[in-house]
């Protein structure tokens, strides 16, 4: 069973996408802010994080690039989702490392669609 | 909203002489759900009302933009990954063997929807430019649903739409952003396929000698006879060793003699050169 880490401030949006995730096999761990995920990614690496943009104490590029540069033994697949949904942040998130981008809202296909495309699903 | 048992059949009826689809079981809960914004346009109050409407027969608009509700516009870019990576890579490696002298490949997209999987192959072939170089990639996209014709030619999607199969790395490449959170094709991609509306119940459009045909998840919707008439509009269409690409949940087994599973890609499936002249009193 894949393991995946969804870091997003809200609730609900945590809540839809756990229910979506464990529909696809997914075992599922939640984190708040882009500081408590990289709390869950020292304790156990998830193989993918979902990760939104703007979160209160460390955002979804802070933790993206502060994960990058840490020297882990493996690194997760980085799926952004997101409402950030021009293509100025689409770029941003790529260049800093991100392997998939999910524009919010979002449904069951694209994000299956976007696991399958990171190699996960 | 309901629809009654009459208005059922007839609708029914209309869908299939008109594309050959039939309205299966699963897809009459649809009805009620897909036509209730035209009730609603026209102001006729009841589904009763519009079935009415359309069966009096003076209004063709309003006859095809029923039909257009009533078929399935689902699809995506790349829809079954799996057996994109086949086509595109052994499949087309193949072909692009076989075709060294003619340097042409021809590829139709058969009952397109809205054009995502044609694209997917532009896109395919745009970024492997050097490899290609001297060839003539010719993607054919037909559908029997005029608007979504029209909208694959004007290559708009919803961000559902876009995002839903398609890397984000190509959306970026392919894509330009467009008013109302939509995302519009580069025109590079849509000078690269030709749309066009075609009913498969028809002779196969030209060059009628197409490598590789794409018929994904419309065969589910006809009868076993107009099933047979289409497989044999296919083979006709199709080269000697043309591949052909159906839906996941489909197959020639059982359906067809003209195509058989191809040996060297499971799931991909290749005509039969010696099997034309049988089939062909099918059609």
């Amino acid at each position: 069973m894949k393991s995946c880490l969804v870091v997003d401030d809200s609730k609900v949006i945590r809540k839809v996408a756990r229910h979506i995730l464990e529909t696809l096999n997914f075992s599922v761990q939640e984190a708040g802010d882009g500081r408590e995920a990289l709390t869950r990614c020292e304790e156990h690496m998830p193989d993918v994080v979902l990760l939104d943009w703007n979160m209160p104490v460390m955002g979804g590029m802070e933790f993206l690039r502060t994960l990058r540069q840490r020297s882990f033994e493996s690194q997760p697949k980085v799926v952004f989702c997101t409402t950030e949904n021009d293509a100025a942040h689409i770029r941003a998130a790529i260049d800093a490392g991100a392997d998939e981008y999910v524009m919010k809202p979002f449904d069951r296909e694209t994000l299956e669609s976007k696991l399958q495309i990171v190699g996960v699903a | 909203m309901e629809v009654s048992a009459a208005s059922t059949r007839v609708l029914s009826s209309m869908l299939e002489q008109r594309t050959g689809q039939q309205l299966a079981m699963s897809r009459q809960w649809r009805i009620e759900t897909v036509l209730q914004s035209l009730v609603r346009a026209r102001g006729l109050g009841s589904l009763d009302r519009l079935v009415h409407a359309v069966a009096a027969g003076g209004d063709p608009a309003l006859a095809d933009a029923v039909i257009d509700a009533l078929l399935n516009n689902e699809t995506s870019f790349y829809r079954d990954r799996n057996s994109f990576e086949l086509l595109l890579g052994p499949a087309m490696a193949r072909l692009e063997q076989a075709r060294t002298r003619e340097r042409r490949i021809s590829i139709w997209s058969a009952g397109c929807s809205t054009g995502q999987e044609a694209y997917s192959i532009a896109m395919w072939f745009a970024e492997r430019k050097a490899r290609w170089v001297g060839w003539t990639i010719d993607i054919l996209a037909t559908d029997v649903s005029r608007t979504a014709v029209d909208q694959a030619r004007s290559g708009l999607y919803s961000q559902f739409e876009v995002q839903r199969g398609l890397p984000v790395t190509q959306m970026i490449r392919w894509f330009e952003e467009s008013p109302g959170a939509n995302w519009r094709i580069l025109p590079e991609l849509r000078r690269a396929v030709r749309f066009e509306v075609h009913s498969l119940m028809n002779p196969a459009p030209s060059p009628a000698r197409f490598d590789v045909i794409l018929c994904r998840n419309v065969l589910l919707y006809f009868s076993d006879q107009v099933r047979r008439i289409v497989f044999a509009r296919l083979a006709e269409a199709a080269a000697p060793d043309a591949v052909l690409m159906l839906g996941a949940g489909e197959t020639v087994i059982g359906q067809t003699p003209a195509f058989v599973s191809d040996p060297d890609c499971r799931g991909l499936y290749i005509r039969r050169p010696d099997a034309l002249p049988a089939y062909r009193a099918a059609s």
